[in-house]
């Protein structure tokens, strides 16, 4: 498993499509907490696949003004029609070239698969990690240690 | 390990003793087809391990994929405060693909419950906190997926076929019975091959 960047540290930033023709700053979201899920890559067989059940969650991520956003390697169009297809909510980033980059930058891309993690960060609104986990990549990690982090912002 | 934050409470619909050895519970959909599939390997584990086991059924409808399951878990709460939370849960999962409200309505009358008084519970959400409750006591136990199971407050990861539960569960049997409380008990167990346990004096 990789060594992902560890609470304390700054969030490296980042700039990435969000859609064929929009792209996203991590800079541009200071001011409000971050939640950046990466995870291997859309289309995942089961029905309470993590994005989904992000999906399901996203007000209780939003009672903390968190902005939750997924990223994979897999392309805007790819991403367009999973988010469709799964009425998703929030943006899926699209780490897609030159590839994994943001992952790599996050310690969280598994080079012998061509694909990122399933890890996850919280930063807070000066753009320092807070929080960071790393799951198996076979299981999903649930919503439960983000919200702990998101929590532990407040204090 | 994701754990269980919100203990069992009476409050819960449970089957079989309240201080079993083992208390499973399920965070569930009722449109979800995965859920489905562990509908019966639920009933057999009940069955193998009888009074042993206590079983939690908590809603956790993922209503963004899953347009009725909000509905059925309504259904099976409205059920419930009358004393047949049970039925109605073997009935809308012996029912899955056909969940809408004219099902629950037959349901309800075929348990003898005023369907009227259903139709009412469902348009007017009177039921809908205590979904909500559940499934929010799902997110913060780190559910992740329908369905989630944990056995004695410990989420279960990986498949939940009928063999990798049963012996999940067994793990935890033998876990809480160690060998010198059962002497003191004058008890004995005997393992059988398949990994049975048989007591006796």
């Amino acid at each position: 498993m990789s060594n992902v960047l560890p609470a304390g540290t700054p969030a490296p930033d980042f700039t990435l499509p969000v859609t064929p023709d929009q792209k996203i700053s991590l800079q541009e979201l200071r001011g409000q907490p971050v939640i950046l899920a990466f995870y291997p890559a859309d289309w995942s067989p089961v029905c309470g696949d993590q994005m989904a059940l992000y999906n399901e969650i996203l007000p209780e991520f939003q009672k903390f003004g968190a902005q939750l956003m997924g990223l994979s390697v897999d392309g805007v169009w790819c991403h367009r029609a999973f988010a469709e297809a799964r009425q998703l909510h929030f943006p899926l980033l699209s780490d897609f070239e030159p590839k994994g980059t943001v992952a790599r930058s996050y310690g969280a891309y598994r080079t012998a698969d061509g694909m990122s993690e399933r890890a996850l960060f919280v930063i807070d609104k000066t753009g320092i990690i807070a929080w960071s986990y790393c799951s198996p990549i076979a299981v999903n990690p649930g919503a439960d240690g983000i919200l702990e982090a998101l929590e532990g912002l407040t204090k | 390990m994701a754990k269980l934050r919100t203990a069992v409470t009476p409050q819960d619909h449970i089957q079989g003793p309240e201080d079993a050895e083992v208390t499973l519970v399920e965070y569930g959909d009722y449109e979800c087809p995965h859920c489905g599939g562990a509908y019966p390997v639920v009933k057999r584990l009940q069955k193998h391990f009888g009074k042993r086991l206590g079983f939690v059924f908590r809603n956790f409808p993922l209503s963004e994929v899953h347009p009725h399951a909000e509905s059925a878990a309504e259904a099976a709460e409205f059920a419930g405060a009358q004393g047949k939370f049970w039925e109605m849960h073997d009935l809308l999962f012996e029912n899955q693909e056909r969940l809408s409200e004219p099902l629950y309505l037959r349901l309800a009358e075929e348990l003898g419950l005023p369907p009227e008084a259903l139709r009412q519970a469902l348009e007017e959400g009177i039921y809908e906190a205590r979904v909500r409750a559940d499934f929010s006591s799902g997110v913060r136990s780190g559910v992740n997926g329908t369905p989630t199971f944990f056995i004695n407050g410990e989420r279960h990861d990986g498949p939940f076929d009928y063999e990798t539960l049963l012996l999940a569960i067994q793990e935890k049997i033998g876990k809480r019975e160690t060998p010198s409380s059962l002497k003191a008990d004058g008890f004995f167990v005997r393992v059988s091959r398949r990994g049975d346990y048989a007591y006796g004096r």
